[in-house]
């Protein structure tokens, strides 16, 4: 095992897999809220569902509608159970928040990689 | 970031839902920016109204917000996706109008004033010199930094809102001195002889200038539609949401000239219309008020189209508050454009509203209404009030 440490944006404890991408997401046109499926053109999660995955992402790119998006795919039970980024911005940040899905950033996501068990609690991203 | 023992107790949910979850996300914000404390503000303004834009996701958050969350100061709206009495005129469909409604609904709950304006500052939220506000809306909040003086960061919808419950922003970014410091000089060498020109002149100036703060020298005079105008498009083609002009706006002077210039000749500023404009004879619509229209524009319209008819398959629409529209009817201005064919569209505008695949081609006075307008796949002619009206009237575009 394992760990990493990065800071709070949304405190919680969640497990689960990790779904790797080194490309930025917007969540406003860029993913359906109704499946969960990356729809962007050209993104190298294009037709993968990140549904109950840990989204390991650099940060949020787009409307600031995305904050909404990601509230929607909460309710919709197609939103990513946890969340960790490079750096994060704004709109994810605030649609983490609003969506109560547990979110640290300012990790070293280089070292994770797809299909990783991984562990996050609070602060603490855990490596499997 | 240090909270007081009041700020403590709000993100400890002692004042509900609505309350802690905006101090979830200041907080967070804060943290993320590097704001050490929270800074009381004036006013807020809310963006994220549309319908078109929210979708059922942003409804149901609105909602949930609703039902405990009341606003701690003025707190003013942009614009929806409809005209909220004249939706039908304007082809809105019944299914848009009732969500819009809901979205509206919510927001008059929460104690916000539903303005439906991007220009809250010609309609009563006006801040004053060196106030903190927290501002959504990049032309809105250009304008407050740059032509009043005031303080705010280019806030999202969310944020605004949790601003405004309660009654604090992050201090971080635009409010403090020392982010506002000018970063490249601009020197104006072109002439601006209509309201278009500043908005050439916003786009040119984004583009040299992007991601800075530019001042501004070269320009002896400028009116309130003007600077308008200019903010809502150096902003969307580039800059950050705060300028200064020498010897116009509020502060120039305490400020230092940066050493790093460029400039704006003729052909810049030709360059900005030739990017902006698309090949387009015939006009099938005509839309001014991007930022909303003045009382005075809307007398400049009415002057140059009395007598006069619009085309037949071509629209007119004069976007513009309700409350300005109020003065507009008292003044005969209203009875004149609707007797020539033209429509209003209050609480709305042609960024925010379901556009899409209802018009080929678009004349306006605006280089924003022209940069949203694209992505509603119209093409685009931008000029001054006089060529537009014509465009309105023969449905075509003479140059």
């Amino acid at each position: 095992m394992e760990q990493l440490k990065g800071r709070i944006i949304y405190k919680g404890k969640v497990e689960g897999e990790a779904l790797v991408t080194s490309m930025p997401i917007s969540f406003y046109g860029g993913v359906d809220p109704n499946t969960g499926i990356v729809l962007e053109k050209g993104h190298e999660l294009e037709g993968v569902n990140i549904k109950g995955k840990i989204l390991v992402f650099p940060q949020g790119k787009g409307s600031t509608v995305g904050s909404y998006t990601l509230y929607r795919m909460k309710k919709n039970g197609t939103a990513p159970i946890g969340m960790i980024n490079k750096e994060t911005e704004t709109i994810v940040a605030v649609g983490a928040i609003i969506s109560e899905i547990p979110f640290v950033d300012k990790v070293d996501v280089t070292k994770i990689k797809t299909g990783n068990k991984i562990i996050i609690e609070n602060e603490n991203v855990n490596l499997f | 970031m240090e909270l007081t023992k009041q700020e403590q107790a709000m993100l400890d949910g002692k004042e509900g839902y609505a309350v802690r979850k905006s101090m979830e996300i200041l907080v967070a914000l804060g943290e993320i920016f590097g704001a050490k404390n929270l800074i009381d503000v004036g006013s807020v303004q809310v963006s994220g109204v549309s319908y078109h834009n929210l979708g059922d996701a942003g409804l149901e958050f609105l909602d949930s917000l609703s039902k405990d969350g009341k606003v701690k100061v003025l707190t003013t709206l942009n614009p929806a996706g409809m005209d909220l009495e004249n939706w039908q005129q304007l082809g809105i469909t019944a299914e848009f109008a009732e969500k819009q409604n809901l979205v509206i609904d919510a927001f008059q709950r929460m104690g916000i004033l539903v303005s439906c304006t991007c220009t809250p500052y010609l309609i009563g939220n006006l801040p004053l010199y060196g106030e903190h506000i927290a501002w959504s809306e990049s032309s809105a909040v250009t304008f407050a930094n740059s032509v009043l003086g005031a303080r705010t960061n280019r806030e999202g919808g969310p944020s605004a809102l949790a601003a405004a419950f309660v009654g604090k922003t992050p201090c971080y970014g635009l409010h403090l001195d020392e982010n506002r410091i000018p970063e490249v000089h601009v020197q104006v060498e072109a002439e601006l002889s209509k309201l278009s020109d500043w908005g050439a002149l916003g786009y040119a100036i984004g583009k040299k200038a992007e991601n800075k703060i530019p001042y501004i020298t070269g320009i002896k005079a400028a009116h309130l539609d003007e600077l308008k105008s200019f903010c809502a498009s150096t902003v969307t083609y580039g800059t950050k949401p705060l300028f200064y002009i020498k010897g116009i706006t509020p502060g120039a002077d305490l400020q230092i000239q940066p050493k790093e210039t460029v400039t704006i000749e003729t052909g810049d500023i030709k360059n900005a219309y030739d990017n902006i404009n698309d090949n387009a004879d015939e006009i099938d619509f005509v839309c001014v008020g991007c930022p909303h229209c003045s009382i005075k524009e809307i007398q400049e319209i009415a002057d140059l189209i009395q007598g006069k008819k619009v085309k037949e398959n071509t629209e007119l629409w004069v976007a513009t508050s309700r409350t300005v529209k109020h003065l507009a009817d008292k003044r005969g201005y209203t009875a004149i454009i609707e007797a020539a064919g033209g429509k209003f569209a209050c609480d709305t505008c042609m960024a925010v509203a379901p556009l899409k695949g209802r018009f080929k081609a678009l004349a306006t006075t605006s280089a924003k209404g022209c940069f949203y307008s694209r992505q509603n796949l119209m093409k685009t002619k931008m000029g001054s009030m006089k060529e537009c009206i014509e465009a309105a009237v023969s449905g075509k575009w003479n140059n």
